[in-house]
C-alpha cells in the first residue's frame, strides 16, 4: 500500500511538475495549469483528495517546537486546526502522529520529549473535535531526523510532530 | 638450579568447558579460580602511601609488595614480560603465540601494564617446571614476568598452564591449569589476564566479560540499526538483530544470559528480553503506551524502564517470575533512565520534574525522591557502578556533551570525557573502567556522524577506541562470565 502510494505520488509530482514550470507560482494550488495540456486525457492536478499527498501538498503534515519544548506555537496551532478541518472532511481516515527531537539530547530522554510532542499535537487535534480513537502516536526520539547536519537550521526543522495518514 | 616447590606451593586447576558465541560456559567458576597462588599476602601499604597525587614509579625496597596502586590518579604502566607460552609442536607452539598475544593486549589495554617487546628478552630458555633467572629480566626492567605451558590432550583437549612471577623479588605470585578445547583458548586467555590482574592490582579484572551494543550504518535519516555483541577486546563478533526493526539500548541480566532492550517491531517501540542461549525474544508486558530506557535489577529477577503516555513518562519495575507491573514514579514529568544500585535497594534516574534534567535517587519502591544533581547543564544516563561508590552520567552543558561521575550523594563530581557527543557510559563489571560512544557532527550533506564505542579508565585517562566492523553506540558490559 506505501509503496503503491509512493508510486502514484512521483507520478503526480512529475505531472505537477511539468505543468507548474512555466506558469510558476501555481505549485499547491491544486487545480492549476490543466487546461494548458493537449493531452487527450488530462490526469488529475496535484494529489488526489484525501490522500496523504493532498494532506501534506495542501495542509502541511509537521509543527516545529522549541529546544526541549512539547508547547505549541501559534504556528502549530494553526496548522494542527487545518490538520482537524481536514480530518473532519475525510474521516474515514486515521492518523499517526510521530514525535520527533534534534540530536542535542540523550537517548532516552528524546524518546520520552519525542512522545510528550506527539501527544501534545494529538490533545490539541482532539480539542478541536478529532475522535481519539483516530490518533495514534509513536515516538522517535532523535532516530529519524528529518534535514541532515549538526546545525540550529536542521535542529530546528527536527524538532517536530509529522502526522502521517495512515 | 632452585627448586620449583620451594615457590610454587599451590595452584588451582580448573576446566574451561565448550564456549559458543552466545552459549554461557559453565566453568570454571570465579571462585574455583581465585582459590590459588599463596605468594605474599600482604598488601604493599608502604608503597601506596608514597604516590599520593604523583605517577607512580616501580622503584620499590626489595621487600615491599609487586603492586599497583590503582586507588591513585594516574599510574605509569607496570612494565611486564609475558613470553610466548610454549609448546610441543606446531599447534601447541601456535596456541602458546595466541594465549600470550591475548593477555599482552588485555593487559596493555587497560593502561596499567606495560608488556615489554619479547625481543629484548635475554633468557629465552625458560622452562615451565623451573624458577626463571630473575636477574635477566630485572636487567630489562621486567617488574613482573609471565610464562606458561600448552600441552595438547588429545580428543580436542588443551591444557594451559602459566606462573606469575614477581621478578625483584624472586617470588612466584600466581598461576593455575585451565583445561579448554580450541573454541575456548581465548576465554582461557582473558582468565589468566584477569588473574595478573587481579594479583597486582588487587582488584577484579574485567577481561572475560562482553559487550552488547547497536551497531549501525547508512546516513541519519535512514540511519539503520542492529544489535551486536562481541568480546570486551572486540574479538568474536556477532549480531544478534538484523536491520529489518529498529532496536536501541541493551542491557544485560547480571544474572542470566539475558539481555532486555527496545525494539520497534510492529512499529510499537516496546521493551523485549532477548535469551543468549536459545536467541529468542519475547515482548515484556502488555503496556498501553511506548515503554523503553529497561534496565535489570542486581538479581536479575525484575527489570526496571518508563512507560510513555498522554505526554507523560513514569518508572515501573516489573517481576519477571510473577509479571506483577509496580509503579514507582506518579508525576507529569519526564522520569527515566532508571539504574538499580548494586543492593537493590536505591534507584537513580533522570527527571525533568524541576525544569531541566536532573539525577534524582529514591527507594527500589518509590518512596523517599531526592535531587542529587546541582551543576550547570543537563546531566543524564546516569549508571550506578558495580562497586556501588559512583553513578556514571552523561551531562550536557556549554554546548558539549560530557561523561562524567559522582558520588552517590552527588559530591565529587568529575568529567572524564567530552565531545559534539558523547553519552550512554556502562561500567566494567569490576567499576573501574567505562565504555561509551562518541558521535561527530555531521554536515548539512550528511557528511559525518561517525560513531564509535571508547573505553576510559574511571581517572579519566587512557580513552581507547574500541574497533567495531560498523558505525556503534548504546555499549553495555556484561558482568564477568561463569
Amino acid at each position: 500500500m506505501r509503496m503503491k502510494l509512493l508510486s502514484v505520488f512521483a507520478v503526480v509530482a512529475l505531472l505537477a511538475a511539468c505543468e507548474t514550470a512555466p506558469t510558476d507560482g501555481q505549485a499547491g494550488a491544486g487545480t492549476g495549469g490543466v487546461q494548458s495540456t493537449t493531452a487527450p486525457a488530462p490526469a488529475p492536478a496535484g494529489p488526489t483528495p484525501g490522500t496523504n499527498e493532498d494532506f501534506v501538498v495542501n495542509v502541511g503534515d509537521r509543527v516545529f517546537f522549541a529546544f526541549d519544548s512539547s508547547e505549541l506555537t501559534a504556528e502549530a496551532r494553526t496548522t494542527l486546526e487545518k490538520q482537524a478541518f481536514w480530518l473532519r472532511k475525510y474521516p474515514q481516515t486515521t492518523v499517526t502522529l510521530e514525535g520527533h527531537c534534534d540530536e542535542r539530547g540523550t537517548r532516552e530522554y528524546n524518546l520520552a520529549l519525542g512522545e510528550r510532542r506527539a501527544a501534545a499535537a494529538r490533545d490539541y487535534m482532539v480539542s478541536l473535535g478529532v475522535d481519539p480513537s483516530r490518533v495514534t502516536t509513536i515516538s522517535y526520539g532523535k532516530e529519524r531526523p528529518a534535514v541532515l547536519g549538526s546545525n540550529e537550521e536542521a535542529w530546528a526543522q527536527n524538532r517536530r510532530s509529522v502526522t502521517v495518514i495512515n | 638450579m632452585e627448586k620449583l616447590h620451594d615457590h610454587v606451593r599451590s595452584e588451582g586447576h580448573a576446566v574451561l568447558t565448550p564456549h559458543t558465541p552466545v552459549r554461557p560456559v559453565a566453568e570454571p567458576s570465579r571462585a574455583d579460580l581465585s582459590r590459588r597462588g599463596l605468594g605474599r599476602l600482604a598488601l604493599g601499604g608502604a608503597l601506596a602511601g608514597g604516590l599520593a597525587g604523583g605517577v607512580a614509579g616501580f622503584a620499590r625496597p626489595a621487600a615491599a609488595e609487586l603492586r599497583i596502586d590503582i586507588t591513585q590518579g594516574r599510574v605509569e604502566p607496570l612494565p611486564v614480560a609475558i613470553a610466548d607460552f610454549k609448546g610441543q609442536g606446531i599447534e601447541a607452539t601456535r596456541i602458546g603465540r595466541e594465549v600470550a598475544g591475548i593477555i599482552r593486549a588485555d593487559l596493555e589495554r587497560s593502561g596499567l601494564f606495560a608488556p615489554i617487546d619479547q625481543q629484548a628478552f635475554i633468557q629465552t630458555d625458560l622452562e615451565f617446571d623451573a624458577v626463571p633467572r630473575f636477574g635477566d629480566w630485572r636487567l630489562i626492567n621486567a617488574q613482573a614476568l609471565v610464562h606458561g605451558r600448552v600441552t595438547e590432550l588429545g580428543n580436542r583437549q588443551v591444557r594451559v598452564d602459566f606462573r606469575l612471577w614477581d621478578v625483584f623479588a624472586e617470588q612466584y605470585m600466581t598461576g593455575t591449569t585451565l583445561t579448554v578445547i580450541p573454541e575456548s583458548l581465548r576465554r582461557a586467555a582473558h582468565i589468566i589476564a584477569d588473574m595478573i590482574y587481579k594479583r597486582i592490582t588487587g582488584e577484579d579484572g574485567y577481561f572475560d566479560s562482553r559487550i552488547v551494543y547497536i551497531a549501525e550504518e547508512g546516513p541519519q535519516n535512514r540511519r539503520r540499526k542492529r544489535m551486536a555483541i562481541m568480546d570486551q577486546d572486540g574479538a568474536n563478533h556477532q549480531f544478534l538483530t538484523d536491520f529489518g526493526t529498529l532496536v536501541l539500548t541493551p542491557r544485560f541480566s547480571p544474572t542470566h544470559q539475558e539481555i532486555t532492550y527496545l525494539a520497534y517491531y510492529n512499529n510499537k517501540p516496546r521493551v523485549y528480553i532477548f535469551n543468549l542461549d536459545t536467541g529468542q525474544q519475547e515482548v515484556l508486558g502488555d503496556f498501553p503506551g511506548m515503554t523503553f530506557a529497561p534496565r535489570f535489577s542486581p538479581d536479575g529477577n525484575q527489570v526496571i524502564m518508563s512507560l510513555a503516555r498522554d505526554g507523560i513518562t513514569d518508572l515501573y519495575r516489573m517481576d519477571l517470575r510473577t509479571r506483577s507491573v509496580t509503579r514507582l514514579t506518579n508525576s507529569t514529568s519526564i522520569d527515566t533512565s532508571p539504574s538499580f544500585s548494586p543492593d537493590g535497594t536505591q534507584v537513580v534516574f533522570n527527571s525533568d520534574r524541576g525544569g531541566s534534567q536532573q539525577l534524582y535517587l529514591m527507594d527500589s519502591n518509590g518512596a523517599g525522591v531526592r535531587r542529587i544533581s546541582f551543576g550547570q547543564g543537563r546531566y543524564a544516563t546516569p549508571v550506578w557502578s558495580p562497586r556501588g561508590d559512583l553513578i556514571a552520567f552523561t551531562k550536557i552543558t556549554g554546548g558539549e556533551f560530557h561523561i562524567g561521575v559522582m558520588r552517590v550523594d552527588g559530591s565529587g563530581e568529575r568529567l572524564l570525557a567530552s565531545g559534539f557527543l558523547v553519552e550512554a557510559p556502562s561500567w566494567a563489571p569490576n567499576g573501574r573502567v567505562l565504555v561509551y560512544f562518541k558521535q561527530q557532527r555531521t554536515d548539512s550533506s550528511g557528511r559525518g556522524g561517525e560513531s564509535k564505542l571508547y573505553t576510559i579508565d574511571l581517572t579519566g585517562y587512557n580513552e581507547r577506541e574500541l574497533v567495531t566492523p560498523l558505525d556503534a553506540s548504546d555499549p553495555a558490559w556484561s558482568p564477568l562470565l561463569r
